[in-house]
């Protein structure tokens, strides 16, 4: 006999939803930054 | 948790689950030996584009890491050591550690491309390749050379850190992959030996599993010789000074001593593996101290 499968949580599915999309845009705006300073720097390269 | 009528879990993967994919543990090496090979080339670039660089160099190692697992799952989910993991445990899709990797893949190399040259994207691109196929899914589950050639995948790095800065690849950072290309069996084997067991469960034909204890013990021994050889020859060939070639002698005595311990040693039982497990121990030490000592003898003694 299998145990029986606890049921479905909403708010579990939201608060991971939620946990990754705060997550992505950090690290969108982290690579924002990147490219700016990459940027700032190649300009830099070839002066 | 899964889903009973499909068998997927039923919620989003979590952050620490795809962290977990990239296998953190073994990127810090990765990261450690891009560094030195980014610091011991002869130029220099500005500090942002050696992060971004080092950065790249790391979400490769992490994608090639994510679509091992992705790879393997199945194998994992037979080892003690693996079944823990985010896809063999049930809490992951398949399909999600797959978009995860080749997604990872291909912005590092792009990013590497357009921050730095693209001799570095085109290396790190092929060790992604190299690991990802021709490690994982060729070499892994048919042959007990695995390891051998898998270990150039790990010895890729440096470099593309050297790569990264000069945009060629000279004798130092070639010697620099040789180190670690060679380091790598006796390593693993070193490791394989006193958990074979587990390898044996998945069916994995690692060396000790297909060959036995004294052959692999053997091996441990043979590959040590061209490793010391590779890892002295920097100072010779003056690629490095005294300093590094003092300390390399030190540390390359002492790997092939322990070396010489497991050659001799007989034990078929784990727990009286202890030569085996000390030279395990000791050869992460060892490639740390070594490319530290490398990189600091070239920034300031050479």
């Amino acid at each position: 006999m299998t145990d029986p499968q606890p049921p479905f949580d909403q708010d579990e599915y939201r608060r991971r939803q939620r946990e990754r999309a705060r997550i992505m845009a950090i690290l969108l705006l982290a690579f924002v930054a990147l490219v700016f300073g990459i940027t700032i720097a190649k300009m830099g390269l070839y002066e | 948790m899964q889903n009973a009528a499909t068998d997927m879990p039923r919620y989003p993967a979590s952050a620490a689950d795809l962290f977990a994919l990239t296998k953190p543990r073994v990127m810090s090496l990765v990261v450690f030996t891009a560094l030195c090979g980014l610091l011991a080339a002869p130029e220099t670039i500005p500090t942002v584009l050696g992060f971004t660089a080092i950065l790249c160099i790391a979400v490769a190692a992490g994608a090639s890491g994510a679509l091992n697992q992705w790879y393997e799952a199945d194998v994992d989910a037979k080892m003690k050591r693996t079944r823990g993991r985010p896809l063999p445990a049930g809490r992951m899709e398949k399909r999600t550690a797959l978009h995860f990797g080749v997604g990872l893949g291909a912005f590092s190399v792009l990013l590497m491309g357009l921050a730095t040259n693209y001799l570095a994207a085109a290396i790190l691109a092929f060790s992604i390749f190299f690991y990802a196929v021709v490690y994982t899914v060729w070499l892994k589950p048919r042959t007990p050379q695995n390891i051998v050639i898998g270990g150039a995948a790990g010895a890729f790095p440096p470099l593309i850190g050297w790569a990264a800065v000069t945009g060629d690849v000279t004798l130092l950072p070639v010697l620099m992959f040789l180190i670690i290309f060679l380091w790598t069996p006796p390593h693993f084997w070193a490791l394989s030996l006193f958990v074979k067991t587990d390898y044996d469960a998945a069916g994995i034909p690692m060396l000790p599993v297909v060959a036995g204890n004294a052959a692999t013990r053997r091996q441990v021994v043979i590959y040590t010789l061209p490793m010391v050889a590779a890892a002295i020859a920097p100072w010779p060939l003056g690629l490095t000074g005294p300093v590094y070639g003092a300390a390399s002698l030190v540390l390359n005595a002492v790997f092939l001593w322990l070396a010489i311990r497991v050659g001799m040693n007989k034990a078929e039982d784990p727990a009286a593996m202890g030569p085996e497990k000390k030279l395990f121990g000791y050869s992460i030490l060892y490639l740390f101290a070594l490319f530290a000592i490398l990189t600091l003898d070239r920034m300031f003694f050479a």
